[in-house]
């Protein structure tokens, strides 16, 4: 893989993890409780934290003047390529926890095969997050276990918001050209491997947790052209407001 | 006031151990709904610096305390025997933690 592809690679990992940081933050002072407030902060926090080092690292590869902080907030939608699930809002405490549950799994899968990797850089974010993953992925999955198989009302909001994210799942085991650019490299894993990592470990949690798996439903498509649903514009409009009316505004 | 009702879940204290082969000590306390909760919340509470090696969560309504109004025959008639306490040892230097 050569750098700019590499560092189109890292910027789309990075863009997952920007926009649901972002997501997460807005969960400040809205959690149900104290403890979880804290608690949802701190996972976004971690995913802050790995999209600031493969954004830099992004900025790197790619050679130009672009910084990671010009990537993040001087980007238009149309040149995000986070996965659309990621940008879906936080309609309630369950859509919160099968959004990120689902992208727990996923970003495991990735940091996995990429502490493999060579490139010490990319292997050495890749450890320190599968750290913050496999608790992510821990706190989740309980949560998800506690609203579907807890009271009838946490049991259907759980599955309401399952039946309407499925359709952003299709994204995560897509490939398009630079998918299996890092496939042949052994940078990412397939989207066969990826699709059976993630299903077999829903349908395990869904099972336990008394929630039914959708089937067959359509999945949409788009984000790695930087197409999205509606949301991520007004997600950017705050994330980027400081930068856009103040443009080289510094601390 | 008194009325108002807790909604948070039971309170869990949390001990925390810093270094391997030291005493767990008491950090705070949690509410949580059950043990999982407890463990997670106090991670999140308590052990995002590396303040830890081990970690205990207790129900806070399993731990037994002595009440004020017992200090005095509970703690005041030992005040006069220092000798009850090792205290006439040397320490060697290189002993830490005691």
């Amino acid at each position: 893989m050569d750098n700019l592809n590499l560092s189109k690679f890292c910027i789309r990992l990075g863009d997952h993890c920007l926009i649901m940081a972002h997501r997460q933050s807005e969960l400040c002072s809205n959690g149900p409780f104290l403890e979880e407030d804290i608690a949802q902060i701190n996972l976004g926090l971690d995913l802050l934290g790995q999209a600031e080092a493969l954004l830099i690292y992004g900025a790197k590869l790619e050679g130009g003047s672009r910084t990671a902080d010009d990537i993040a907030f001087r980007r238009p939608e149309r040149e995000f390529y986070n996965f659309m699930l990621t940008e879906q809002p936080n309609t309630d405490f369950a859509f919160v926890i099968v959004r990120q549950y689902i992208m727990s799994l996923y970003l495991l899968k990735t940091y996995q095969v990429l502490a493999k990797v060579e490139d010490e850089t990319l292997s050495g974010i890749a450890l320190k997050a599968l750290k913050e993953l496999t608790y992510h992925e821990r706190h989740f999955s309980m949560w998800l276990k506690r609203l579907g198989d807890g009271t009838e009302e946490s049991h259907e909001r759980a599955q309401t918001a399952i039946n309407e994210l499925w359709m952003f799942v299709g994204e995560l085991y897509e490939e398009d050209e630079i998918d299996l650019m890092a496939q042949k490299a052994f940078y990412a894993p397939t989207g066969i491997e990826m699709k059976a990592f993630l299903m077999e470990h829903i349908t395990a949690r869904f099972t336990e947790s008394t929630l039914t798996t959708p089937k067959d439903i359509y999945m949409t498509t788009g984000s790695k052209k930087g197409i999205h649903t509606e949301y991520l514009g007004y997600l950017l409009t705050e994330m980027q407001y400081l930068q856009r009316a103040y443009p080289d505004a510094k601390w | 006031m008194s009325e108002v009702k807790d909604t948070q879940g039971q309170l869990w204290e949390v001990f925390i151990q810093t270094k391997k082969g030291l005493p767990f000590k008491h950090f705070g306390s949690v509410h949580a709904y059950d043990k999982e909760m407890a463990i997670q919340n106090a991670r999140d509470l308590y052990t995002r610096r590396a303040e830890g090696r081990g970690m205990w969560v207790v129900p806070a309504d399993a731990i037994v305390a002595v009440d004020s109004a017992d200090d005095a025959s509970f703690f005041h008639p030992s005040d006069d025997k220092v000798y009850r306490h090792p205290t006439f040892y040397e320490l060697p230097d290189g002993l830490k933690n005691m």
